[in-house]
């Protein structure tokens, strides 16, 4: 966060609420899928957002990207609300960020050729003619993510390829519109194992090669320790909607500050048996997630930490500086900020 | 604890196909190993590697476009594969049990947890539903739930950890002497992952049970397995003690899987993917399967399938590296 200038991205106090009722007759409640949360991306930069299922995670990718509307608070784009913007500007700020999910057999038309999948965003955006140059563009493409010869796959349909051969079109897509900023939500998730690396590293290439910058989502921390590490990025820990953690990708993992980021590193497994064999689960006051519908007050977290205080429960931490560049939002560290 | 080095399960040579319409699929393709009493034995393997497709020819639950081609799977010196329908299903559940995968789908949404209790005893010719009760509350409160509260719930009221925790109580039911878990951690969140990995090591230090777990996170194998059988294309392609298996792995696959996980220990600049794409088992690849991937192949892997080779006692790979190197 010491960069200066305008952010690519600035996110300022964002909530993204849904109501849900329970049952046909049920009473009606609200997830606070994403609750109070600051964030800005700077061109070039890695974000790895990481945490359970039902943190805000997606939730908050998917207005970042401009897929969900935020309840309240606002995203800005190259400074400007994007609420606010023109047409015309409105169109710019969709085109320069693009989402890559997680499941490549559903995110690709089956009954379209790679071919077309690819052409399609190209004509849409008018990147390039009909004819050699829409050709010659889908071909650089298919180069730049690593199927190659281009034009073995150019013909294929999305049931001929692999699930990593898949993504990497999805990713040729996503990166087709000279984007600035793509949002990559559990991108690995569902290929191979021994193919995961090579997405990431894919990824990171083309970073060095077009510039976009990453928001990567996942539940993964080995995986978001790779991909933020090797790029030179950070790694922003979420816990029921609030970013509770955030800092430089090796140190948020080999020196953990919230006792949630530390539990977490403590359970994950690792692919050493004299370690992963001591692993027990850490303690906690309570195992179970709270419900969104009903989040703790203070510091969501103060439910299950062994930590916890009297102002836990009172006050909600702030987002504070504990170390140079690795901010914390824990009660613990008050005063070090 | 029985008597250590027994073997309980001994499987020699094994090969099973799927046919579809581009012809047979060769899933499982010759594959022998043992599984020794009371022992954890991981099975680590990619998607389509053979992993499940060996889980369910053990218990005979082997889809209709599939068949054992050849082979023998020898329990405490019984041929699984020569025996009927009815022989197995005396077999199944009372003394070999399985969670399967996707497991937290496999509940009856209509039926209560109790009621699935009563009902697996039932199927199995126990009609005392007391006693199937109390069993069921202590295997609860093994697996650290509350047996009052979870016997009366329906399986949508209990979260995804409960359900696999109800689902592993269930497959323990009949006191199985052999468990085999298919991915029982795959889609839970890391503390959830935790709290089962802790109870099955729990499990296995309170009951005399032998359990083969089967996964894709090579982590949870080194967290959890006594012994490791690497599956890749089909073929178990090494064997041995999980310290071995890590620390200096045999196999070239072994290695170059090892070095694709990331993960929060170790290296981030050692880490790498494994080239290429796994095979096509319609049309597999000559010799060894591996080799098109393998930085360490030699002239004859592309033309002779490589023998099991013992590296060292109770330690076997296929690779022709120890062949040729001695």
């Amino acid at each position: 966060m010491s960069k200066s200038g305008t952010p690519l991205i600035e996110v300022r106090g964002l909530k993204v609420y849904f109501p849900v009722r329970k049952g046909l007759f049920g009473k009606k409640g609200i997830v606070k899928a994403v609750d109070g949360v600051d964030l800005k991306i700077f061109e070039g930069d890695i974000i790895t957002l990481v945490g359970e299922s039902g943190c805000g995670k997606t939730t908050l990718g998917k207005t970042i990207a401009g897929l969900l509307k935020p309840t309240e608070g606002s995203i800005l784009f190259k400074g400007k609300d994007v609420s606010k913007l023109s047409k015309k500007e409105y169109s710019e700020y969709r085109r320069s960020i693009q989402i890559v999910h997680q499941d490549p057999y559903a995110s690709l038309n089956p009954t379209k050729t790679v071919f077309q999948i690819l052409s399609y965003p190209l004509i849409k955006w008018g990147l390039a003619r009909r004819g050699s140059e829409l050709e010659e563009r889908v071909r650089e493409l298919l180069t730049l993510v690593g199927l190659t010869p281009p034009e073995e796959f150019m013909r294929k349909y999305p049931h001929q390829l692999s699930g990593g051969q898949r993504q990497r079109v999805a990713i040729a897509r996503a990166i087709s519109v000279h984007p600035r900023l793509i949002v990559a939500d559990e991108p690995i998730t569902m290929i191979d194992v021994s193919l995961r690396l090579g997405i990431l590293d894919l990824m990171l290439d083309l970073r060095k090669k077009i510039g976009t910058s990453y928001l990567f989502i996942t539940h993964d921390f080995g995986a978001a320790r790779y991909f933020s590490a090797k790029g030179g990025g950070r790694v922003a820990v979420m816990y029921l909607g609030k970013i509770i953690e955030m800092g430089p990708a090796e140190e948020v993992i080999q020196n953990p500050l919230h006792p949630y980021t530390k539990a977490l590193i403590e359970a994950v497994p690792v692919p050493d048996p004299t370690i992963s064999k001591k692993k027990r689960m850490p303690k906690l006051r309570s195992l179970d997630i709270p419900s969104p519908l009903n989040p703790p007050s203070g510091c969501k977290f103060h439910t299950r930490c062994i930590h916890y205080m009297e102002i836990c429960s009172k006050k909600e931490p702030p987002l504070i500086e504990a170390k140079p560049g690795h901010y914390v939002a824990c009660w613990l560290y008050e005063g070090r900020g | 604890m029985g008597p250590e080095n027994e073997v309980i399960l001994s499987i020699r040579n094994l090969t099973v196909h799927y046919y579809g319409l581009r012809g047979a699929v060769k899933a499982v393709d010759n594959v022998s190993f043992d599984v020794m009493r009371n022992e954890v034995l991981g099975i680590v393997g990619e998607s389509g590697s053979g992993k499940s497709t060996l889980a369910l020819a053990i218990l005979r639950l082997l889809p209709p476009n599939s068949r054992i081609v050849s082979g023998s799977i020898l329990y405490n010196g019984v041929d699984l594969t020569r025996l009927n329908e009815k022989e197995m299903r005396e077999i199944r559940w009372s003394k070999i049990s399985l969670v399967p995968q996707a497991a937290l789908n496999a509940l009856n949404p209509t039926m209560s947890i109790r009621e699935h209790f009563i009902e697996t005893a039932r199927a199995h010719g126990i009609r005392d539903k007391s006693l199937v009760i109390e069993k069921s509350k202590e295997l609860l409160e093994l697996l650290r739930l509350e047996p009052r509260r979870v016997l009366s719930s329906y399986p949508h009221e209990l979260s995804g950890g409960m359900k696999q925790r109800v689902l592993i109580a269930l497959s323990l039911l009949l006191d199985p002497e052999l468990l085999i878990l298919d991915e029982p951690t795959t889609a839970l969140d890391v503390l959830t992952q935790r709290a089962i990995l802790d109870l099955l090591k729990d499990i296995k230090s309170k009951l005399n049970i032998t359990m083969i777990f089967i996964t894709h996170d090579i982590a949870v194998i080194a967290d959890l397995a006594d012994r490791v059988a690497v599956m890749y294309a089909g073929k178990v392609f090494e064997v041995g003690d999980v310290y071995t298996i890590f620390k200096s792995p045999y196999n070239p696959y072994t290695k170059a899987l090892i070095r694709s996980i990331p993960s929060i220990t170790g290296r981030v600049e050692e880490m790498k993917p494994i080239p290429g794409s796994p095979p096509d088992l319609v049309r597999p690849p000559s010799g060894c399967r591996f080799h098109p991937r393998c930085e360490e192949r030699v002239e004859i892997c592309s033309k002779k399938e490589p023998p099991y080779i013992m590296v060292r006692p109770g330690h076997y790979v296929l690779c022709w590296l120890y062949k040729l190197g001695g």
